[in-house]
């Protein structure tokens, strides 16, 4: 592909280099080429995709050109697509077709974006290798033996592979910014309440923060504009306005960022990731960034408070596949328990159920003070450490994941080694805070990621310095050969 | 020797235009599922956006019932499965319901008594499922599904079913008067639960049962009756009461079983994420508190002093708006005694509404045509019996009563003159009757204004007719 990110395609678009339906066809062609392997999708729509090419294509014809008009883009099955299946990753919702566009996919459609189809993804998004998804894993196009991670690797491995420009994905505990590392791409969780969740299927609701996969910062940068903003159907959206983040990326300002480093994020890790750590570090120091060492005191209670936290609110929000209105309903019940029973018994996985069983002990009666309620309360003290370490920092810094890709089936029979490798993302959830994943280096040849952490609604210094560490670097350049 | 404790736990649904966290319209009885959204529906994804409107309800029932109000209010999800609750959850409120802390007084048998208010908080209603609709299958309808209640729990300070009625009767005339629910039984708009146990004066509260979901204010006293009677046959017999929910039954007039403690649901309350914590201001809550509508124990007083009305009329007439309205706008034209009209509207105007089924705002006698009738009978201009006449007619025809009257040819003679010679005349053919009402039989007295009236077409004013009568018979 000449067009190496979203800004020259989008460039290619508007100077008439290339149509629409060229590019819709040419990616649609990888996708058939290579994920019959990669397994990225659930579904392709290449007949829409076509469809509203050309109508971008009379468009453009016309004069009128959108913010995003005919970038071809892969959306997360997690997001309800009017007319199409959305299976968010399990036998639940196999069968069904969402009568309605989420927020997140009517913004990008009228941004003029083309939908090439909806992306694989662990069930309901509870997992971190997207190996729980119904529709099988997700394979990493730098190593096919390797997990994508995820919830989102359908996402970040379709990125990763190129077969997309970019996509979309959601970021609970580290859903996003885990499988954009380990893919060797960007993955950008906004600030609880920068996007809309209205039409993105529930996880846990005080967590779940839409968000994007792109080989560059800057094409991040210029898809978070389109996103963001205030949804009246979501009561949680806020009011806060949305920058230009592309333009404040590019100005020439120097920015002179002050960054921590928290020693819990870098105390326990491997010589290879600690290096290339430390290499990234030196180069933004190259770029005039002063380095403070800082301490998040409770961050290593992170995984604990998530997994009180998140399943409580998934066993709530599952409650609604009960085979009455709409996905799986069992034929083998006959009385209304068997009928909810069986459902649930045969349209959920393993690990939703895990979770589902874990949330609805952690708010049962006598048990609701020990594990919610105190969970709520480690929740504000890593909240009040960022708060307090933000006075100092302008950004955090830290590697996104303790490790590089593991192998598939790898954790699968040990939930709580997989859980652990979301120790470095979920504080950042937990707070409510935003926080983006680059590409650092490798590490046996599977790539390792940066993790910069920004204070509430400060995605745009996030870009501007992951911009600024992109100009320096070649690691999201480089392609899997797969 | 038994005392009887009661606490109420009473559903308003409340008349806002859409549901409590939906656009979706909340009329009755549309065509089944026609109402709900896809929120409604709980579509994977949807999220719940509140209607503040149903805010300001809450807050509107809170000040007219000495409550406190809370500067932040928190909903929370009440998890159960149930086919026709579509989430598997309900939002309610938990902690921090948006009111708390009140009370009202009651009436009953003339003694005044305060009853607490525990709190009221909103939630959404459920929808509904219908069991004979298709053989052997359940049908849901979620029109109703997220429609906004307000759930008023008192304290167990009742100690009769009488006490219980007339709490649930005031609550009705409040939230009616406030304009913020329909009050309408029958479509389950207004609907309680009941706590009741019983003690030994002075002992500590005996276990409880309570009575789901009855809908009138009979039924209210009925089931409480028979209730109480139930549980006191256990304690004397020796048995001991079950904690547990029963329903009543008002064919048989009876409670049964519906589940017991053991059964019960632990619903894991937990404050909903899809919903902020609603901030009230004091600002807010003093506009509201501005626009406030005059409550009925208020105007009960107000009728009683400005009108002098009789304290039961005052409370009657004062437990409805569109009742209270009426009467007051009768009462701007009257020119005779308040209270006479009060008593027109009490017995001839509610009983027309009663006979035809409607309400008092549905009356096709303006409360203009109320006062001239009664000013007319005051004047002498026509009988009470002409007015209940005119009344009737124009009731049924819509004619005006000065056009009835005047078509009619109705009017009363009260012209002593005129009636005299009519005395006098019926007097002449009747001498053995005149002899006899000399020799003693007054009775004979109502015979002679019988002829009178027969003689005038019942146009004379009995009252002149008695004066002349007399008269004219002990002169003779």
């Amino acid at each position: 592909m000449q067009y190496k990110s979203v800004i020259e395609i989008l460039g290619a678009i508007k100077k008439k280099d290339i149509s629409s339906s060229e590019l819709t066809r040419y990616y649609l062609n990888q996708i058939k080429e290579k994920d019959a392997d990669l397994n990225c999708f659930i579904t392709v729509t290449e007949e829409a995709a076509i469809s509203k090419a050309q109508e971008i294509d009379n468009e453009i014809s016309k004069g009128v050109i959108k913010p995003l008009s005919g970038l071809p883009i892969a959306q997360k099955d997690i997001f309800c697509t009017k007319g199409i299946k959305t299976s968010c990753g399990s036998k639940m919702l196999d069968n069904f077709i969402s009568p309605y566009d989420a927020t997140v996919i009517e913004k990008l459609n009228n941004a003029g974006t083309i939908m090439l189809g909806k992306t694989n993804m662990d069930e309901f998004a509870m997992g971190s290798s997207n190996e729980t998804s119904f529709y099988g894993p997700v394979k990493n196009p730098w190593d096919k033996d390797y997990v994508p991670g995820g919830s989102s690797g359908g996402s970040a491995s379709a990125v990763a592979a190129r077969i997309v420009p970019c996509s979309t994905g959601t970021d609970t505990g580290g859903s996003i910014r885990q499988p954009a590392s380990l893919c060797g791409i960007c993955g950008l969780k906004p600030t609880y309440g920068r996007v809309s969740r209205y039409g993105m299927i529930a996880f846990a609701s005080s967590l779940d923060q839409a968000g994007l996969f792109t080989t560059d910062a800057l094409d991040a940068a210029v898809l978070l504009k389109e996103i963001s903003g205030h949804d009246p159907k979501d009561s949680t959206s806020s009011n806060v306005d949305v920058p230009d983040y592309y333009n404040y990326c590019i100005n020439n300002d120097k920015k002179a960022f002050t960054i921590g480093i928290p020693d819990e994020f870098i105390n326990d890790l491997n010589e290879d990731v600690k290096k290339s750590f430390y290499d990234a570090v030196k180069i933004l120091e190259g770029i005039g960034c002063k380095i403070k060492k800082i301490k998040l005191e409770h961050t290593g209670l992170g995984v604990s408070a998530y997994q009180v936290v998140a399943p409580a609110e998934c066993s709530s929000n599952l409650s609604r596949f009960d085979g009455v209105r709409f996905g799986h309903r069992s034929d083998k019940a006959s009385t209304l328990e068997e009928l909810y029973r069986e459902s649930r018994s045969e349209g959920f996985g393993k690990e939703v159920k895990r979770r589902i069983l874990v949330g609805t002990y952690a708010l049962s009666a006598g048990y609701y003070d020990a594990y919610y309620l105190k969970a709520q309360k480690v929740r504000n003290l890593i909240t009040q450490d960022f708060n307090n370490a933000f006075n100092d920092v302008d950004l955090i810094l830290g590697p996104t994941t303790p490790d590089k890709a593991f192998k598939i089936g790898e954790k699968m029979n040990d939930p709580i080694a997989m859980y652990l490798s979301d120790v470095y993302t979920v504080s950042t959830n937990l707070a409510g805070l935003p926080a983006m994943s680059i590409p650092m280096g490798f590490k046996d040849k599977l790539p390792l990621g940066l993790q910069i952490i920004g204070n509430h609604f400060d995605e745009k210094n996030i870009l501007k310095l992951c911009h600024l560490y992109q100009k320096e670097t070649d690691w999201h350049i480089q392609e899997p050969n797969c | 020797m038994w005392e009887t404790v009661i606490g109420l736990e009473i559903h308003v649904q409340l008349a806002t235009n859409s549901k409590l966290f939906s656009s979706s319209p909340t009329n009755f009885g549309a065509e089944q599922n026609t109402q709900a959204s896809v929120i409604d529906l709980a579509m994977p994804g949807v999220l719940p956006v509140l209607n503040r409107k149903a805010i300001d309800m809450a807050i509107m029932f809170g000040l007219s019932v000495d409550a406190k109000i809370a500067d932040k209010s928190i909903f929370a999800r009440k998890n159960y499965f149930y086919p026709d609750l579509p989430k598997g959850y309900q939002i309610s409120q938990y902690e921090h319901p948006v009111v708390h802390d009140g009370k009202l007084s009651i009436n009953v048998d003339g003694n005044e008594k305060i009853i607490g208010i525990t709190r009221a908080h909103l939630e959404e209603d459920a929808g509904k499922s219908i069991h004979d609709l298709f053989d052997g299958k359940s049908a849901i309808d979620l029109n109703r599904a997220g429609t906004p209640l307000i759930e008023i729990v008192s304290e167990p300070d009742m100690r009769s079913s009488k006490e219980a009625v007339a709490y649930l009767k005031k609550i009705h005339s409040i939230v009616r008067c406030l304009g913020i629910s329909d009050g309408n039984m029958e479509e389950g708009s207004f609907r309680c639960d009941a706590n009741i146990s019983i003690r030994k004066p002075g002992e500590e509260f005996g276990t409880r049962a309570e009575i789901k979901n009855i809908n009138s204010f009979k039924f209210v006293e009925s089931a409480i009756n028979y209730e109480v009677e139930r549980q006191q046959d256990i304690l004397e017999s020796g048995g001991i009461v079950e904690q547990e929910t029963r329903l009543f039954d008002p064919k048989k007039n009876e409670t049964r079983p519906m589940r017991s403690k053991e059964e019960a649901n632990d619903y894991r309350y937990f404050p909903d994420p899809d919903l902020l914590p609603v901030s009230i201001t004091e600002d807010e809550i003093s506009v509201i508190k501005q626009y406030l509508p005059e409550l009925p124990d208020v105007k009960r007083e107000r009728f009683i002093k400005e009108y002098t009305l009789k304290n039961d009329d005052a409370e009657i007439l004062s437990s409805s708006s569109e009742l209270s309205d009426y009467f007051e706008q009768a009462a701007k034209t009257s020119t005779s005694e308040i209270q006479l009209l009060a008593n027109f509207i009490l017995s001839e105007v509610i009983g027309l509404c009663n006979k035809n089924n409607l309400d008092i705002s549905q009356a096709t006698v303006s409360p203009e045509d109320i006062a001239k009738l009664n000013n007319y009978i005051g004047d002498g201009k026509i009988s009470m019996k002409q007015a209940k006449e005119v009344l009737s007619e124009s009731w049924e025809s819509s004619v005006s009563v000065d056009q009835i009257i005047k078509k009619n040819n109705i009017e009363q003679i009260s012209n002593p003159d005129l009636l005299t010679n009519v005395v006098k005349k019926i007097l002449e053919i009747h001498p053995k009757e005149v002899q006899d009402y000399k020799n003693g039989k007054e009775k004979l007295m109502s015979f002679f204004v019988g002829q009178i009236m027969k003689e005038t077409h019942g146009k004379a004013n009995p009252k002149i007719i008695n004066q002349v009568l007399i008269k004219l018979l002990k002169g003779v």
